[in-house]
């Protein structure tokens, strides 16, 4: 077990977000948070390295509460990347060296420089490597980002939204990375997302939220048109094709 | 597409190079100028025999005076100033996530103008008297100075006090910026109102920024300052570059961004103070600097604060130096010319550029 979360509540002023969130992941898996817009995904997501602080409970990193840690060592731990990344005028190399600031002292060492060489043919990015970010695409800027978090050497990788507003063969590149990252790795993945079926097809586990808490998690399995329904007001029939559930609305 | 072991990282090592080699021709460059600016002016002096002199070996007596105590001092002044100037816009403009952000558009520069309109009229810091060079002295120099430190940190302290009740996002740094900037002007405005004429152009003098206006001693101040936050912020450089990438990405690689906002701007404030308070306002050096450096070698802070400093030096140098030896015999102060030079310069870079 690579991390383990237990009854984490999150306010926002006096407002309250997320409570009593307890799961555990496994190492080399895929979590995907799932839920509707403003249930608090992104918010969980950002109380598992902290930029969150949440108001109780305990995020266990390898038995290492995260809450307890200074921040720089939860950068070592784990990866985050964010929805949108801001795009100043740096090369694609400048950007995934940045992931290796956490373990920077005073200057990159050739040992840094290999690490990013290294990073950057892992994702095949070796293309994009000296153009500057602020020229690229949203699906190559979102492996940009992906690669600086693994540059970060991290245990765990937190992705927000990583597929959206990208075209489908960006989202099936992108997924593909990080299953595959995960799959080879000792690195385990959480994202949040929006479409079900890309959801279903790459994560292992998954966790519905509704009304800041977990309606349900398990692996596919345990997915059933009920808890869609419950969770999104949509009724939906799962079927199966080609080994890959896919969700449809009913009409 | 595969390259060979080592390949991107070698032409990763070139890219960074070049970045290198521009900023080492820019100090060759910078040093060259420095030498004809100290050989130019009223009494013109072989620019061999200026490096003779620097080197302890004058040709002349008159020369050697002319040098040490008048021009290297006013060129030094031009150099340190024009690199605080141009590296508290930079990192400025990097922690406030804003491209207009520099001491002018803080509000920091016109408090100062505030401070030293204040002590001409209430502390009675202001005077004329006939000189060679100035029409208007200042009686007091030191009490107009304190008084205009005084006002430029009180608005940076606000600007903070501000970000600390409403949390340090860069809107509220600058919006806040933008109110005090205002406030002060009409506070300055209200002041001149009721000043009489000596007054009034003690005031109006005191705002044409000048490098000559500073000694020794004076230099010495502004340069430990400058060189002090210069070394700060080139140990942070590293979390101003994951702060450009955005706050959330840069929380996730384990920087402080509201420690590192608020210590950048009281280090840029401070520098932007001292330099104001010496030697009046020299406006567009640490909102266009920069900017040109960044079309140079980018936005990579590693290089970028290298970089606007000696952008800031030369530019404010050679400014300075126009305005010496323009109009002769007349000496303008700096500031008319950063202002006529800066303005067209800025908007041909919005003109030009990809973005500013």
């Amino acid at each position: 077990m690579i991390l383990e979360v237990n009854g984490v509540e999150f306010r926002y002023r006096s407002k309250e977000v997320l409570r009593d969130i307890r799961f555990h992941l496994d190492r080399n898996e895929v979590l995907a948070i799932l839920g509707p817009n403003g249930v608090g995904k992104t918010t969980l997501l950002k109380c598992m390295n902290a930029i969150l602080k949440p108001k109780s409970g305990t995020i266990l990193i390898e038995k290492e509460d995260v809450l307890k840690l200074e921040q720089i060592e939860i950068a070592r731990r784990l990866g985050y990347v964010p929805q949108r990344c801001e795009c100043a005028r740096l090369t694609a190399f400048d950007a995934i060296l940045l992931g290796r600031m956490p373990h920077i002292k005073w200057n990159i060492t050739t040992e840094d420089v290999m690490l990013v060489e290294a990073t950057i043919k892992r994702l095949d990015l070796e293309d994009l490597a000296l153009r500057y970010i602020d020229e690229l695409s949203g699906g190559e800027l979102q492996k940009v980002g992906i690669a600086r978090a693994l540059a970060q050497n991290p245990k765990l990788l937190l992705l927000d939204e990583p597929t959206s507003s990208l075209d489908l063969r960006n989202q099936l590149d992108i997924l593909e990375i990080v299953r595959d990252v995960v799959r080879k790795e000792d690195v385990s993945a959480i994202m949040t997302m929006h479409d079900l079926n890309l959801a279903f097809r790459y994560a292992d586990k998954f966790l519905f939220l509704k009304n800041g808490t977990i309606f349900a998690a398990g692996s596919i399995s345990d997915v059933t048109p009920e808890i869609i329904r419950e969770v999104y007001g949509v009724p939906v029939t799962i079927r199966n094709y080609m080994d890959i559930a896919v969700v449809i609305p009913t009409p | 597409m595969t390259a060979a072991e080592g390949d991107i990282a070698g032409r990763y090592k070139e890219h960074t190079g070049k970045k290198r080699g521009y900023i080492l021709a820019g100090l060759v460059f910078l040093f060259a100028i420095a030498v004809f600016s100290i050989s130019t002016g009223s009494v013109e002096i072989p620019p061999v025999d200026v490096i003779r002199t620097l080197a302890g070996y004058p040709a002349s007596d008159t020369w050697d005076r002319i040098i040490w105590s008048v021009r290297l001092p006013q060129v030094l002044t031009a150099i340190v100033a024009g690199a605080g100037l141009a590296v508290s816009g930079t990192v400025m403009q990097s922690i406030l996530r804003n491209p207009l952000g520099s001491p002018f558009t803080l509000g920091i520069s016109n408090a100062a103008a505030f401070g030293a309109a204040f002590s001409v009229i209430v502390l009675g810091a202001g005077n004329t008297s006939s000189r060679v060079s100035d029409a208007v002295t200042i009686n007091n120099p030191y009490v107009t100075t304190v008084s205009a430190f005084v006002f430029a940190m009180l608005v940076a302290a606000i600007i903070l006090v501000f970000a600390r009740i409403r949390g340090t996002t860069p809107e509220v740094m600058v919006l806040v910026g933008v109110a005090m900037g205002s406030l002060f002007t009409a506070g300055t405005m209200f002041l001149q109102y009721f000043a009489d004429d000596v007054q009034l152009a003690s005031m109006v003098f005191w705002t044409f920024g000048d490098t000559a206006r500073a000694s020794w001693e004076e230099l010495g101040l502004i340069a430990v300052i400058v060189g002090a936050a210069i070394v700060y912020f080139t140990l942070n450089r590293w979390k101003y570059n994951a702060i450009d990438a955005g706050d959330e990405t840069a929380k996730g690689l384990g920087v402080n961004v509201e420690k590192v906002r608020l210590w950048g701007m009281i280090w840029s404030s401070l520098v932007t103070a001292i330099i104001v308070a010496f030697l009046g306002v020299i406006g567009f050096i640490g909102l266009v600097c920069p900017h040109m450096a960044r079309r140079i070698i980018g936005d990579d802070h590693r290089f970028l604060i290298a970089g606007s400093i000696v952008m800031g030096s030369l530019l404010l140098l050679c400014a300075d130096t126009a305005a010496r030896t323009m109009i002769q015999p007349y000496q303008l102060p700096v500031a008319v010319l950063t202002a006529f030079l800066g303005a067209p310069t800025f908007i041909y870079l919005i003109l030009r550029g990809r973005r500013i």
